[in-house]
């Protein structure tokens, strides 16, 4: 089988990296954009896109300087941004092939031999590759040659897709520079000195005299120019984590720009998922807020080593999920209902990858909610009756406890489809009297007739009790501060011509009474 | 002879937009949903209530609602997604799981704030939207109602506005009642509404009136009291409104019981 390595390599990185979580990325890409590292005041400039370059703009140049230049844009270095940067062009190689070799932060080389069966002719896996990139917000050159060195060079010294076809190497790398092959400063200076300016030019020098002169790295350096070097490829580990982030440099106040960040970022970390054929059933934001000492934090935002507070949300979702538009929907919801108590200088999206559930729906089945959809339609539902604990939408589960009405609220996740019961009727079971439960209970005075009630005044009624059942003491969680006693009463009421029954108790501790149930 | 192919002729030259636009579409019985009251399924006409309606059930305190809430919830979760729309928030979910209803199955919506606050009237429309938290129990129950049927796959929604009063719910505008027609038809979803009085008028497909007729006590008026245990409470139950596919029959008051749990067991 011949070998056939693709080399994907992002040009002007730190910048690409910087402007790729950013909204407005399209209109970025049409400004001189210039990267900056270190702390102010000694900021310079580490990377710029070639816009930047035609205004002048040099690498090492002063924030100052570069902010002479009109129109130009200023971005801050994040080593997280181009961490994630890469591991989003690994995510893209390893959707083709899992040998995949992180050479370089800007570079990534994986091998693609074989997968013309499945993709079609080199070109087209080029192409696709590209596409991927660009998914994950990145415009990378891609290329394609027989050896890892030869695409990368390739990859490094022209623009777009590249493919290069076997035993045509050294013509193809000819009329590249010298400097695409990164030699060290000392070889360049002396390569330049002898009017070596290409690749061509130092692939035609006799090796023997290049051996004499230069040993073996420029022997080497040779080999790489003809394209002629071969060497293992080394598959980067395995590492599933994503995770998106954007530093800004203005505060944001609102929900509503915070969502078009949080868009992006969704959008990234979907565009990655996919990219490895997972999905999520688990989204982390962290925001992190602006530290000032006035600013009132709500309940779950914390402070940090550093002074500066974080606003942490988990989103748990019942079934594996890749649609950005429901991500972006139920954090909005969730941030409506819990928003950050300070304005944001740093968005972080983390997403925890499973594989997607597949199950094919029996034919019979009972419909159901669409899992993704009922998430959605449970978090408007918590917005709605403003449930931020989740103790008001969701499904009741009983305790195993002898305190009236005690329940726990649990998540709402129906049996998936077609492993409910089956289409059979239930057993016939007699009509049971139901009880309505009133939450707080209503305070009530009652007046006794040689200990049985004989009239209830309650929501600001009188009413003559017709019948009286009881009492019957429970008691309970006695070792407890929650400890309740209580003796109650089955009570037919007449009040208005209307008859009806409710349940009263006293409380044996305060001596209070309250109608705490009606039966309907 | 000339009308009939005037109207196979106009019927034609509409056919791309409004298919048959001269003839009367026949109304199909609707499938039912048992509510596991016999009595009551035998006056719907269908054996339950109708799929893609809105049946309203009516009564007063003790007069049996939840009884057949709970009994519908029953029959409804062992088959298929139900969701509570609790206005009130008086479900009790011991007296349910006595009932039988498949807790997993039931999604219970618990509306917050007090019963006796106001729906917003047509001024108040007009104002800037109030914050969700500050919205009635019954805009929330409305709004949860919306939300549920736009979501789809619930076989049924039940909308528990037993407790909230007459006058309250009277200001519900008709309209949020022709939506929820509007939204629940065509699906196999059943729209149940709880309430003291019926307000949906010609939006309901089915109104079922109960009134608690009577208890039966196991020892009455001896003592000592604690004996004197609660055995039925017997309901009567009258369908004041049947218009379910070609189903127009009122069919005649009949009474049933709802047992206590003890005597169940």
């Amino acid at each position: 089988m011949t070998l056939l390595f693709a080399c994907i390599f992002v040009p002007d990185f730190s910048v690409e990296a910087a402007v790729r979580a950013e909204p407005e990325i399209r209109a970025l890409r049409q400004k001189p954009v210039a990267v900056l590292d270190g702390s102010p005041p000694l900021q310079t400039v580490m990377g710029l896109n070639d816009r930047a370059r035609a205004l002048g703009v040099e690498l090492g140049m002063t924030k100052l300087q570069a902010e002479v230049c009109p129109a130009m844009v200023l971005r801050k270095r994040s080593v997280a941004q181009e961490g994630a940067a890469h591991a989003a062009m690994l995510d893209c190689a390893n959707a083709f092939s899992p040998r995949a070799e992180s050479t370089a932060s800007d570079t990534v080389i994986v091998d693609v031999a074989g997968l013309e069966h499945l993709f079609g002719p080199a070109a087209k896996i080029a192409r696709e590759l590209a596409r991927h990139v660009a998914d994950v917000g990145m415009e990378a050159n891609v290329a394609i040659a027989s050896n890892p060195d030869c695409a990368m060079h390739a990859a490094r010294g022209f623009a777009g897709v590249t493919v290069i076809p076997p035993r045509k190497e050294a013509e193809r790398l000819g009329e590249l520079p010298v400097d695409v092959l990164r030699p060290p400063v000392h070889l360049l200076e002396t390569l330049d000195r002898w009017g070596v300016r290409n690749l061509r030019g130092l692939a035609a020098l006799p090796p023997l005299a290049v051996s004499e002169r230069l040993g073996q790295s420029g022997l080497r350096l040779q080999r790489l120019a003809r394209g002629e070097e071969q060497r293992t490829l080394v598959p980067a580990a395995e590492h599933f984590r994503f995770e998106e982030s954007i530093e800004l440099e203005d505060a944001v106040e609102l929900l509503e720009p915070l969502s078009f960040l949080l868009n992006r970022l969704i959008e990234q970390v979907c565009a990655r998922l996919n990219a490895r054929a997972l999905a999520t059933n688990e989204l982390r934001l962290t925001l992190e807020l602006e530290g000032h000492e006035d600013v009132q934090l709500h309940g779950s935002t914390k402070r940090i080593a550093n002074e500066r507070p974080l606003h942490e949300r988990v989103l748990k979702l019942p079934v594996p999920m890749q649609n950005a538009k429901t991500f972006l929907k139920l954090l909005q919801l969730d941030l409506q209902q819990v928003p950050p108590g300070a304005p944001v200088k740093r968005v972080t999206l983390a997403a925890e990858p499973v594989r997607p559930k597949v199950a094919q729906e029996g034919l019979f089945a009972v419909a159901s909610p669409e899992p993704e959809r009922l998430e959605l339609t449970l978090a408007r539902l918590r917005n709605v009756v403003g449930d931020a604990t989740g103790a008001r939408v969701g499904s009741p589960q009983l305790l195993d406890t002898h305190r009236p009405d005690a329940f726990r609220m649990v998540h709402f996740m129906p049996p998936p489809r077609g492993e409910g019961a089956p289409l059979m009727h239930c057993a016939a079971m007699p009509l049971l009297a139901a009880r309505r439960i009133f939450r707080p209970a209503i305070p009530a005075q009652v007046r006794l007739r040689e200990g049985i009630p004989s009239a209830v005044i309650f929501r600001e009624k009188n009413a003559q009790v017709v019948t009286a059942s009881g009492p019957w003491r429970t008691c309970g969680d006695w070792w407890r501060v929650e400890a309740w006693s209580r003796d109650e009463w089955e009570l037919t009421l007449e009040c208005d011509q209307q008859v009806a029954l409710y349940r009263v108790f006293r409380d044996v501790k305060t001596n209070h009474w309250f109608v705490d149930a009606s039966y309907d | 002879m000339q009308s009939a192919l005037l109207r196979s002729q106009i019927e034609a030259a509409l056919s791309h937009r409004y298919p048959s636009a001269l003839t009367v579409r026949e109304r199909s019985t609707p499938e039912a949903l048992p509510t596991g009251v016999a009595v009551i399924d035998g006056m719907t006409g269908i054996g339950g209530l109708p799929r893609g309606a809105l049946t309203e059930i009516c009564g007063a305190a003790s007069s049996g609602r939840t009884s057949v809430l709970l009994s519908l919830l029953a029959k409804a979760t062992g088959r298929e997604v139900c969701a509570l729309v609790d206005a009130g928030d008086t479900f009790d979910p011991q007296s349910a799981a006595l009932a039988g209803v498949k807790m997993s199955c039931l999604l219970w919506v618990r509306c917050t704030g007090s019963p006796h606050s106001t729906v917003r009237s047509t001024q108040d429309r007009n104002q800037p939207r109030k914050k969700r938290a500050d919205l009635s129990i019954v805009e929330q129950a409305l709004n949860a109602t919306d939300l549920l049927l736009q979501s789809g796959g619930f076989g049924l929604i039940m909308v528990d506005m037993g407790d909230v009063s007459p006058q309250m719910a009277r200001r519900v505008p008709l309209t949020s009642w022709f939506r929820f027609r509007r939204a629940v038809e065509n699906t196999p979803t059943t729209l149940v509404i709880l309430e003291q009085e019926p307000f949906a008028n010609s939006c309901a497909s089915l109104v079922l009136r109960l009134e608690g007729i009577g208890t039966e006590w196991a020892r009455a008026n001896t003592a000592p009291a604690h004996t004197n245990l609660l055995r039925t409470l017997t309901v009567q139950a009258k369908a004041s409104r049947v218009q379910i596919g070609t189903v127009r029959k009122l069919a005649p008051a009949q009474t049933f019981s709802a047992h206590a749990s003890w005597v169940a067991d």
